[in-house]
């Protein structure tokens, strides 16, 4: 006992640890029905460390080549003690964690806590959200399966639609004009040490951020407080609301757990570079809804390419939400009700194509 | 009063000059390093033998009403053979997003299971998002094998 008040007399001389936790312990959380909301992005941070550690062990055995990847993990898969376990866990808490961040983005538009002070948090928010989603894209390919090939060759093709650098672009991510073994490399370094770095700066960038500027109200239950403040209700963030969290954290390890032990991730058909698109084919369920939207568009719009005039469209509908704290300026009114709207149905027009996805096959 | 007006003036003058001088060396050290990575992501040009001719099958191998992928200067391509006989070569590539396509004997047609764009056999678009028409080849015989060969190139 005494050897450890000792190493931590050590460590208070040095780091001045006491002061930190003093300073932990002022930090509280504001409470209120929408306080469920908070657990979120934590979640999704949670998440995140799970998926480092499951990559860095499926990286002891995975093969980053046209004829090592399928084998690799197929052999991570059947022959691995737990290969199976710690692939499995890496597939769905990648699905997770996206649902997760998209669920985190959404409750933060919808309690529009996106607003001053917090532009940079929801800009960042928003580029850990965009680098989420290049995970999943690029960790898609690394198997190396018929559904992933497809889904890389369409979203790469989609990527080179992009006007003047689209050529450019596409040659960047393919590593030359096909999706060949070269896009496999590729794919591999943005996914193991492109995009963990980006990230991990990014995460640390947005968690000094919210501990900077504290946690938003939502603007309803902020007027309520003003106008009567003995309503004004906070925990301590040490350890009221850290214990909380944990059990989120709990609650998201089972139904990751369980997930992964009664449905094991599936590994499908060895990619053939020269086998048509096989029926039914669709990329996962979170790029599922331009997926679809591009099948509704023709070929043509007037003289424009039609794929062009959708993708653009989605080009511009992700940048006014990226920047949306610059467009929503706190003048309550109809601005206000419009961005509402406009959040609703951007909502409802991603779970009505998703569902359209799901449920549209074969002609 | 005069001549430290002009020094304060000259030191700024020299300031700015620094400063310029900075600024630039900065600059020309960041463009020397950025532009061989730039060059460098971008994969050399693979030199293409593009082959005119290929063997796409034999004669026998496909049956009335089926299609089949060969390979075409490491492009997928798709061979038909119709209910009347007749053979016809185009390109597997989708022009919509380049997933590849197959030929479906139960519409007589060829079709991109990516986005349900839709082709004649001779590679016309018919329906779905298509932009283009795939690009059509042309057939001979000899001695008992089927080549395929671009259009225009004798």
């Amino acid at each position: 006992m005494s050897g450890l008040v000792q190493a931590r007399k050590w460590i208070d001389e040095r780091f001045g640890w006491s002061e930190i936790v003093a300073f932990a312990r002022h930090k509280v959380v504001p409470r209120h029905r929408f306080s469920y909301w908070y657990f979120l992005g934590g979640m999704t941070l949670f998440l995140f460390v799970i998926q480092l550690c499951t990559g860095i062990l499926l990286l002891l055995y995975y093969r980053p080549t046209p004829n090592g990847a399928y084998e690799s993990v197929q052999y991570i898969m059947t022959r691995v003690r737990f290969g199976w376990l710690v692939r499995s866990i890496h597939a769905w808490g990648a699905n997770l964690m996206i649902g997760l961040a998209l669920t985190h983005m959404f409750s933060v538009f919808f309690l529009r806590s996106y607003r001053k002070p917090r532009e940079l948090t929801w800009l960042s928010g928003m580029l850990l959200l965009f680098l989420t989603l290049g995970f999943g894209f690029s960790g898609y390919l690394l198997p190396w399966n018929t559904l992933s090939l497809f889904a890389t060759k369409v979203g790469t093709d989609i990527a080179g639609q992009t006007p003047v650098a689209g050529k450019w672009l596409l040659v960047f991510l393919r590593g030359g004009e096909d999706v060949t073994g070269a896009t496999l490399t590729r794919f591999f370094g943005f996914h193991v040490a492109v995009l963990p770095g980006l990230a991990t700066l990014l995460i640390g960038l947005h968690l000094l951020l919210v501990q900077r500027f504290g946690i938003s109200v939502p603007p309803g239950i902020e007027k309520q407080w003003l106008a009567q403040p003995r309503e004004r209700r906070e925990i301590p963030f040490l350890p009221n609301f850290l214990l909380r969290e944990l059990m989120a954290w709990y609650v998201a390890l089972a139904i990751l757990g369980a997930l992964a032990a009664l449905k094991p991730w599936e590994l499908g058909v060895k990619a053939d570079l020269f086998a048509p698109a096989p029926p039914g084919i669709r990329p996962e369920w979170y790029f599922l809804f331009m997926f679809q939207t591009l099948k509704y568009i023709p070929g043509k719009i007037g003289f424009l390419n039609g794929e062009f005039v959708g993708l653009t469209g989605f080009v511009v509908a992700f940048l006014v939400w990226t920047f949306l704290p610059f467009i929503d300026r706190q003048r309550p009114g109809r601005l206000q009700r419009l961005i509402t709207g406009a959040g609703v149905f951007a909502v409802c027009y991603v779970v009505g194509m998703t569902v359209l996805g799901y449920l549209g096959g074969r002609p | 009063m005069a001549t430290e007006a002009q020094g304060a003036a000259n030191k700024a003058g020299r300031r700015h000059f620094l400063e310029a001088f900075l600024g630039a060396g900065i600059v020309a050290s960041l463009v020397a390093f950025l532009y061989p990575v730039l060059r460098y992501v971008l994969p050399p040009a693979v030199v293409e033998l593009l082959a005119n001719t290929v063997v796409a099958a034999h004669v026998g191998d496909l049956k009335p009403n089926t299609g089949k992928i060969f390979a075409f200067d490491n492009r997928p391509a798709l061979l038909i053979l119709t209910d009347d006989g007749k053979l016809h070569a185009i390109s597997a590539v989708c022009t919509h997003l380049g997933c590849t396509v197959q030929y479906r004997p139960d519409l007589r047609a060829v079709w991109c299971a990516c986005h349900n764009g839709m082709y004649t056999v001779d590679g016309k678009n018919i329906s779905g998002p298509p932009p283009r028409p795939l690009e059509e080849y042309e057939v001979m015989l000899k001695d008992k094998e089927i080549y395929v060969q671009r259009e225009g190139n004798g």
